[in-house]
């Protein structure tokens, strides 16, 4: 200790100083670098993809045909989830923040987060065997009651493997992520606000509308945009849940609607040619470029928020 | 903030100073009496008790309104409701987690034995026995080689960011785009690995290692922002004593900050590796399926748990007896719950590290 103590202005100390920021530095920079490799790989594998002969893209003409119906299925897909998710998420997150008492809210919280463990894998396995199956009669139910919506237009699925049977397990999929962010932001309310609403005498709901809910606004919009890029993305659980086929249609309840883009990768890359390969890729940079803006707006309003917040 | 005005009374009413209120134990009451309701018709019929539950909880959530519309008035009844209804979220919520692990471990547990374990899927005769050793082996290297790539970046970054780059426009940058970068699709952390490998050694290409370049992609975000809440949480009086006696910053950093942080930083670490552990999509495409046992991540295809599940539950095979269960979705669900027993545990450790290494910031 002494020499170092000493010698503080000299060689060894400065010198592991410098190549020790340098690492530092160095690795921050590699994730940058790491974040441009994921876009400028897909870009040399994929642009060759956008301009291929016809025969390369199935159906359709050219590479807008092909990818246009599977951007809607991973849209549609990605909205019944956030329709299904965003209520559920929101009321667990008030339950745990607001409405339980510690003892309980402790373990809710942890049921929740043990969601967010199970891998997506066993979702798909567990969709396909369990839910599609359970939801099957209600899915001819709601074909022969409800068939002139268009939603609901039928012929209902034999197997249950429809579009709204992988939102729904999307919908699971991502009730944790957004639970935890909204959690989080509903319990920053400051204790005053909350207090200064119940002693003018609110309900505890009118204290959670006038108090909590304008707090956590911006919180609440980033967490279900967060949901929604997670939703975008997700490929095992569609893949292995949903049954492809046809083109862009509303009907959520027969086996004719559009893969999503990353589970018609996920099915097709096995028997695809180098050529074919591209054109998948190249579906991958739109998905990449995709959820990469969700997610981007998302963080701009949190980090937007928490410097308003900071001053 | 702007308050709504409060409802004018009219004045002809006298002024009483406290509401008339349902009794304390109104929820139960009713939910006794939906209970008891929603029966009747179950019984009748002959339904289930998933309808049963379903009928009960629906009179609940319209006769307590109800009551406390007649008694309370509006303002109460709404917060009625709400209550129910945020309380419904969450069982709904709990629903679809009993189903799965239920389903997983009553349609798993059959499945596994020590041949299960032991056994790779390689035959060399018609009806031997095979299991997921393999997929085990290449999990378990190919995860290892993602935390050997992501551990180090994703520590020296987040040590970049609290220790040097404070509130440079860098360090803001790179914060800000590894919270986006946890958003990235681990499909196209796969596509990035697969046009990497590719492009490099050949368009037939399919290497563990490849596996573990994906998934640190997916890891190293999880790495940085778990490593740097807890730096963040190292008391600035320790860094300053050591400042103090001399020591280089470099020291102090590996001395005093890092020791500090070690079990939260081991905690996250041990997250991120169990959030890697289960997926998929990128080692379908680069990691490749064989049926052997392979323990060289840097030659030939190698394959993991998730990618076993998903193939075996594509193309069963057929059962041996007519109507019985083929042979591949059984290995599926046995597979599923070895999986979920991996992750399980990782969270567990994960958790008892932290409880034991608790950051110590109490004075």
């Amino acid at each position: 200790m002494a020499t170092i103590a000493t010698d503080q202005k000299t060689g060894p100390a400065r010198l592991g100083d410098r190549i020790f920021s340098g690492t530092a530095l160095a690795a921050g920079i590699a994730i940058l670098l790491a974040l441009a490799g994921v876009f400028i790989f897909l870009a040399i594998e994929g642009v060759p993809g956008l301009a291929k002969p016809a025969e390369f893209y199935g159906e359709a003409s050219n590479f807008w045909g092909y990818v246009a119906p599977l951007l809607f299925g991973t849209v549609l897909a990605a909205v019944i989830a956030l329709i299904v998710a965003v209520p559920l998420a929101w009321g667990i997150a008030l339950v745990v923040s607001h409405y339980a008492p510690k003892s309980i809210a402790t373990p809710i919280a942890y049921v929740i987060d043990l969601l967010a463990a199970v891998p997506s894998v066993v979702f798909g396995l567990w969709g396909i065997s369990v839910l599609a199956r359970q939801l099957q009669p209600g899915y001819v139910w709601l074909d022969e009651n409800m068939g002139w919506l268009p939603f609901f237009a039928g012929p209902a699925s034999g197997t249950g493997r429809t579009i709204l049977t992988a939102g729904l397990v999307l919908a699971i999929m991502i009730l944790p992520i957004i639970t935890a962010i909204s959690r989080e932001v509903f319990s920053q309310t400051p204790r005053l606000h909350e207090e200064a609403a119940l002693a003018l005498g609110a309900t505890r709901w009118e204290m959670i509308r006038m108090a909590v809910f304008p707090y956590a606004r911006s919180g609440m919009i980033s967490a279900v945009m967060l949901g929604l890029g997670r939703a975008l993305g997700e490929t095992m659980a569609v893949a292995m849940v949903l049954s492809a086929g046809g083109g862009i249609s509303l009907n959520l309840i027969s086996s004719s609607n559009p893969a999503s883009i990353a589970s018609n990768i996920a099915s097709n890359y096995k028997e695809g040619t180098p050529g074919k390969i591209q054109v998948l890729i190249a579906t991958g940079l739109v998905l990449f470029l995709v959820t990469f803006l969700v997610n981007f707006a998302a963080r701009w309003i949190v980090t937007r928020n928490e410097r308003k917040l900071a001053r | 903030m702007s308050v709504a005005t409060a409802p004018t009374r009219p004045t002809s009413e006298p002024i009483a100073f406290t509401q008339a209120k349902l009794p304390r134990s109104a929820p139960v009451l009713v939910a006794v009496v939906a209970a008891a309701a929603a029966a009747l018709p179950v019984l009748l019929l002959d339904w289930g008790l998933v309808v049963w539950a379903l009928v009960a909880g629906l009179v609940y959530l319209v006769a307590l309104p109800v009551w406390a519309r007649v008694v309370e008035g509006r303002r109460g009844a709404v917060d009625r409701m709400v209550t129910g209804l945020v309380w419904a979220a969450c069982l709904v919520a709990i629903v679809p987690l009993v189903s799965l692990l239920y389903t997983v471990i009553d349609r798993g547990l059959p499945a596994i034995n020590s041949t299960f374990l032991t056994y790779s899927m390689y035959r060399t005769e018609l009806d031997q026995e095979v299991g997921i050793y393999h997929a085990l082996i290449g999990t378990l290297l190919i995860t290892l080689g993602a935390a050997v790539i992501s551990v180090p970046i994703g520590i020296m970054a987040a040590i970049y960011l609290i220790e040097y780059g404070k509130g440079s426009r860098l360090a803001r940058w790179i914060t800000f785009l590894v919270d986006v970068m946890t958003g990235i699709p681990s499909i196209v952390a796969g596509l990035f690995a697969f046009s990497l490998f590719i492009l490099v050694f050949g368009p037939s290409t399919r290497l563990g290692i490849g596996g573990s370049v994906a998934l640190s992609l997916l890891m190293i975000p999880v790495v940085v922002r778990s490593t740097e809440e807890m730096l963040r949480l190292v008391p600035a009086d320790l860094r300053e004593a050591s400042y103090a006696l001399g020591v280089p910053k470099w020291r102090t950093i590996v001395k005093v900050v890092l020791p500090t942080a070690l079990g939260g930083i081991v905690t996250g670490v041990t997250l991120a590796i169990a959030r890697v552990v289960g997926e998929t999509a990128p080692l379908l495409l680069i990691a490749g399926l064989t049926t052997r046992t392979n323990f060289n991540v840097f030659s030939e295809r190698m394959t993991t748990l998730p990618v076993l599940i998903y193939t075996q539950n594509a193309n069963p095979g057929i059962a041996e007896t007519p109507g019985g269960t083929p042979p591949g979705i059984e290995i599926a669900w046995g597979g599923a719950l070895v999986l979920i027993l991996i992750v399980m545990m990782l969270n567990l450790v994960a958790r008892v590290i932290g409880a034991i290494f608790a950051p110590k910031t109490g004075h």
